[in-house]
């Protein structure tokens, strides 16, 4: 008997566990819509991120900077009166963990939508859980091409240019400027190093030696040598940053010294040039791309609002690319609500984004359409000079196919007086 | 002088198909329990009734673990590893075939044939050298997946095609019973099978080799046996989770899963089935709990890593002050008041 | 073969990590009978502790030394406020409370320096000396080869010479003739304990500069590598732990440079089949393993 008794304890207190949070679900009832996380003073958005593990690292400040955004525009006023909610949740990098945090997002805390969920592995897990919900899934941290996939997954979009345009921009680089001098190419083993090295031999043809890590393995002492062994002059990384550092450094202890051309995700100069310490300098003529304004560049507008707003709503954080980048999101994502208008609904809100037309912090336009739903277009280079990134050239644009790489005219544009876009 | 008489009597207790005055016969805890899963799954809202689901398949792979772990004597670090080859196995099936039945049967016969070849090597080893071993099966997963990206696809792992349930049934719901339903069954023949003489076998060789080989029992076949039993259970789970989760990818399978497996059947409570239920309820409670307690902390750099010291914290003081796990604490406070009488 | 010449180099000088680190289990398998998996954790606290040193203090030396303290007072602590309250009826449960101290020390680490990846300094350049075009090492390197060469030694010396040494022994493999003849078995485990965190400590310091820098999980890997260098080697048999090292570290390398880095963990899994399916209780078990 006992046994029937312990059971029906466990699940007495499953049930319990069941009731204590039931709470965050109730919001709906004050408000005058039915659309999920939307009341007459709220709107309620949450995001999936590693705070934790080692892939926290950078990535971590990202949230935060989204949300420091967010309550920048609560206090003007907020978005057509409401207020938006940021549910920042941790899944450590790990799918299992996003499975479940996503969940408990969009059943528990009812969110509106889910912005910039971050990771290649983590995100697609949850693509067909949020698109049976019908679930916006705006905005993914992550240039796999996954997310452009309007016939698959219709509320899914990208933010990050896909890494085969970084690629085949950052090939076109060493077409035109190191002509003849033998690439290699060192890559994450995933989609990340699979489709960066696919867009540099779009245009250069086949490397000269690959290699490639996983993040599970810090040490790329063998790979580092073999590149060296094959006498690769121009080395092409597409790493996060911790890797970036790791093989710049590595390459310096054994006196390999080529130019190294890096992909955007693993190229702010903060986060490197930390990991680096005492090595920082290697940075130095380091080629790398961007497509939002850069962290030290005080004279850029947009970089002045931030840092305004990282001071008054984060804490003061230390000011680097993934603030730059965090904000530029929720920059984004407000403008998406603006042009969503007041009665605000899910539909509504994708047909704003499709409809597309935001100008913001970007270099380059983005490529939201009925047809597109990957993120910025291009890209513009980058070299380190004395310690900091600096833009040179014009931003290009592409596409992932066969389209040229083509210099993007037009003007960036300027940031609305108070910092928040207009309806 | 209490305390020594007391103790030899808390650790038969705890073991199911000891002796006892009145058994109760586990078909009908099995049908109380899906009783009242089933009752649970029209009160709770969706996103419990998925929490509820992960329990289930949780409880099917801490359920295996505790025959080999807990009644075998055997340490396996490696059942993450088992658990992905039943979720990949499914993926691959369903993509191929899209048939839920028959992809749920290739997992387990998968995995248990991987459970069988991992065994045999197991019973050679003792220890700290099976942990190691098992150790390096469990790492192995991200290696394979990137090694064959064919068919894995690396690190981002694959999605799995599902047809939706009935439409007349919410997702979670149906979810909640699919894994009940494989968890209550699994647990049922185990049960059944520890009962009997395989049961006492594996009791035999896990407290003494030589006695249990004086008495006729083949060791080596034993401890094969309790690895391909745990195995299958563990593919079971793995298929679940793949079922869950519409996708399978390696990043969802790493070390720290075969460790917190672990960790959850020797608090819950080593030997006993129902220590097995409290460390699956554990693995999906104590996280959240420990995340909500991190999130009212406000702070952003305490939020994932207060998570991790409530949940270190509960681990080492439920060792220090309850070893026999959760299951043994109820014979533990019926004892106190005993004492106190 | 400059190749071959460099990743021997690279393995070696990493496997002597692995050594130290796998030397560290052993002692503690030695006196405690605990596979201790909150060793990673413990080495990394101690790294940082450093790190707080030689940034407060400018002195890499101060820190050096300010951690392997640090490692050993850790130790003690450990074994008296924890592992010596735990039940050992079930060598499970030590292993529980390990992994429980693990995720308390991490997740404590996380909240005093964040989940950022901190760049720890090394005392000695890292560029490797070239012989005819060929890296070899780097005085970083000779370093480590000295540090942990002096490990080794002290510790020989110690087992062997030592009337401390030779009562840590006794307590270990016969506590309650140890306790009879005088012998503090309590005190040779703390200081079984104490010894053991200060070389993992030692391995910490010296690894953790070569990776991505220091973290709250940055030794887990290391962990997991020396774990299995301790298993091909023989938990019981600290020369076994030394060779157990190099022969993972070499692996490592040579199949990371010549095949692909995704394979290593398959390497390692196919070295610790072959090497366990001969020799049950590692390469330098010294009793015959049990008969299944």
């Amino acid at each position: 008997m006992k046994r029937i008794a312990t059971a029906a304890l466990s699940v007495v207190l499953l049930a319990t566990a069941g009731c204590t949070n039931d709470g965050g679900g109730s919001n709906n009832s004050g408000g005058s819509t039915n659309v999920p996380g939307v009341t007459g003073t709220e709107i309620v958005v949450g995001t999936h991120m590693p705070l934790t593990g080692p892939a926290a690292g950078g990535y971590s400040k990202i949230a935060p900077a989204t949300k420091a955004y967010f309550d920048y525009v609560n206090a003007n006023g907020g978005v057509h009166g409401r207020k938006i909610t940021y549910k920042i949740k941790d899944d450590g990098y790990n799918p299992a963990n996003t499975q479940t945090v996503v969940r408990e997002l969009v059943l528990q805390d009812k969110v509106f939508a889910i912005l910039n969920g971050l990771g290649t592995p983590t995100h697609t897990g949850v693509l067909d859980f949020l698109k049976t919900n019908r679930v916006p899934d705006l905005f993914v941290a992550s240039g796999s091409r996954s997310w452009n996939q309007p016939d698959k997954y219709p509320g899914t979009f990208g933010f990050n240019p896909d890494y085969t345009v970084e690629g085949k921009i950052l090939g076109t680089y060493i077409k035109e400027n190191l002509a003849g001098k033998k690439t290699c190419f060192l890559g994450q083993d995933d989609d990340f190093g699979r489709d960066s090295l696919a867009g540099v031999e779009k245009v250069l043809g086949a490397v000269a030696a690959k290699e490639s890590y996983v993040t599970s393995n810090p040490n790329v002492g063998p790979q580092m040598g073999a590149l060296k062994a094959a006498g690769c002059e121009v080395v092409v990384l597409a790493t996060v940053p911790g890797f970036t550092a790791l093989s710049i450094g590595t390459a310096a202890k054994i006196a390999f010294k080529p130019q190294f051309v890096v992909s955007n995700v693993g190229a702010d100069p903060t986060t490197v040039g930390k990991a680096l310490g005492a090595g920082a300098p290697l940075l130095e003529g380091v080629v790398a791309t961007n497509y939002l304004p850069l962290n030290t560049d005080e004279a850029n507008p947009w970089i002045q609002l931030f840092k305004k707003i990282n001071a008054e709503h984060n804490g003061n954080a230390e000011f680097d690319n993934n603030i730059v980048y965090g904000m530029s999101v929720g920059y984004l994502f407000v403008q998406a609500l603006q042009a969503a208008g007041k009665d605000v609904n899910r539909d509504k809100l994708l047909e704003a984004v499709t409809k597309n037309g935001f100008q913001g912090p970007g270099l380059v336009p983005l490529r939201f359409s009925a047809t597109d739903h990957s993120g910025y277009a291009g890209a513009q280079l980058t070299k380190v000079e004395g310690g900091k990134a600096v833009f040179f050239g014009t931003p290009y644009t592409t596409d992932d196919a066969d389209g040229p790489v083509a210099p993007h005219q037009g003007q960036p544009a300027a940031p609305p007086p108070n910092g928040v876009p207009a309806a | 002088m209490t305390a020594i008489e007391a103790r030899p009597a808390t650790s038969t207790k705890t073991m199911p198909g000891a002796p006892r005055r009145r058994r109760v016969h586990p078909a009908i805890v099995i049908v109380v329990g899906a009783v009242l899963v089933v009752a649970l799954t029209y009160v709770l809202p969706p996103f419990r009734n998925y929490q509820l689901a992960t329990v289930g398949a949780y409880f099917c792979v801490t359920a295996g673990l505790t025959v080999l772990t807990g009644l075998n004597g055997q340490l396996s670090l490696g059942h993450g590893a088992l658990m992905a080859t039943g979720a990949y196995t499914l993926a691959l099936s369903q993509n191929k075939w899209e048939n839920l039945p028959l992809s749920f049967a290739l997992a387990v016969l998968v995995t248990t044939a991987v459970g069988a070849v991992i065994g045999l090597a197991a019973a050679r080893l003792r220890g700290p050298y099976l942990a190691g071993l098992t150790l390096a099966v469990a790492i192995v997963v991200p290696s394979v997946t990137s090694t064959f990206d064919e068919t894995f696809n690396s690190d981002q792992g694959l999605s799995v095609m599902l047809n939706p349930p009935p439409e007349q049934y919410p997702m979670e719901q149906w979810q909640a019973w699919l894994c009940w339903a494989a968890a209550l069954i699994v647990v049922l023949l185990l049960a059944l099978l520890v009962r009997g003489r395989f049961g006492r076998d594996l009791r035999a060789v896990r407290d003494d080799e030589t006695a249990a080989k004086l008495a006729g029992i083949n060791i080596a076949r034993t401890q094969v046996l309790a690895f391909v039993v745990s195995a299958a259970c563990a593919g079971v789970a793995g298929a679940l989770f793949a079922y869950l989760a519409q996708s399978v990818s390696p990043g969802a399978f790493p070390l720290t899963l075969s460790l917190f497996l672990l960790m959850a059947i020797v608090i819950g409570g080593l030997g006993s089935l129902f220590g097995a239920l409290w460390g699956a309820l554990l693995l999906v409670v104590l996280p959240t709990l420990s995340q909500s307690v991190g999130e009212h902390a406000g702070s952003q750099r305490l939020e994932g890593n207060l998570a991790l010291i409530v949940f270190g914290v509960v681990l080492v003081v439920v060792m220090l002050a309850a070893p026999g796990g959760l299951a043994s604490i109820p014979s533990r406070i019926s004892r106190l008041i005993r004492r106190n009488r | 073969m400059s190749e071959f010449i460099y990743l021997t180099f690279d393995g070696l000088s990493r496997g002597l990590v692995y050594a130290a680190f796998a030397l560290a289990l052993v002692l503690i398998w030695r006196a405690a009978r605990i596979v201790n998996f909150a060793q990673g954790a413990m080495a990394v606290a101690a790294v940082y502790v450093a790190y707080s040193v030689t940034n407060a203090t400018g002195s890499y030396w101060l820190g050096f030394v300010v951690a392997l303290l640090a490692g050993l007072v850790l130790g003690v602590t450990v074994e008296r406020v924890v592992m010596r309250f735990v039940d050992h009826s079930s060598p499970l449960n030590g292993v529980v409370v390990a992994l429980g101290l693990v995720l308390i020390i991490q997740g404590t680490l996380g909240i005093i320096y964040g989940n950022e990846y901190l760049p720890v300094e090394t005392p000695f350049s890292r560029d490797a000396f070239e012989v005819g075009g060929v890296a070899m090492l780097s005085r970083y390197d000779l370093f480590v080869i000295a540090a942990v060469g002096t490990v080794v030694v002290l510790l020989t010396l110690l087992f062997t010479r030592t009337a401390v040494g030779l009562r840590m022994r006794a307590a270990a493999f016969a506590p309650d003739v140890s306790r009879l003849l005088g012998v503090s078995v309590g005190g040779m485990l703390t200081l079984g304990w104490a010894l053991a965190a200060g070389v993992g400590s030692l391995a910490g310091m010296l690894v953790v500069p070569t990776e991505l820098g220091v973290h709250p999980t940055a030794m887990d890997v290391v962990f997991i590598s020396a774990f299995a260098a301790a298993v091909v080697g023989g938990l019981d048999s600290p020369i076994g732990a030394v060779v157990g090292g190099l022969v993972v570290g070499l692996l490592l390398s040579y199949v990371s440079g010549y095949i692909d880095v995704t394979v290593a963990p398959m390497a390692v899994l196919a070295l610790l089949v072959v090497v366990l399916l001969g020799r049950p209780g590692g390469l330098f078990s010294s009793s015959k393993a049990r008969v299944a």
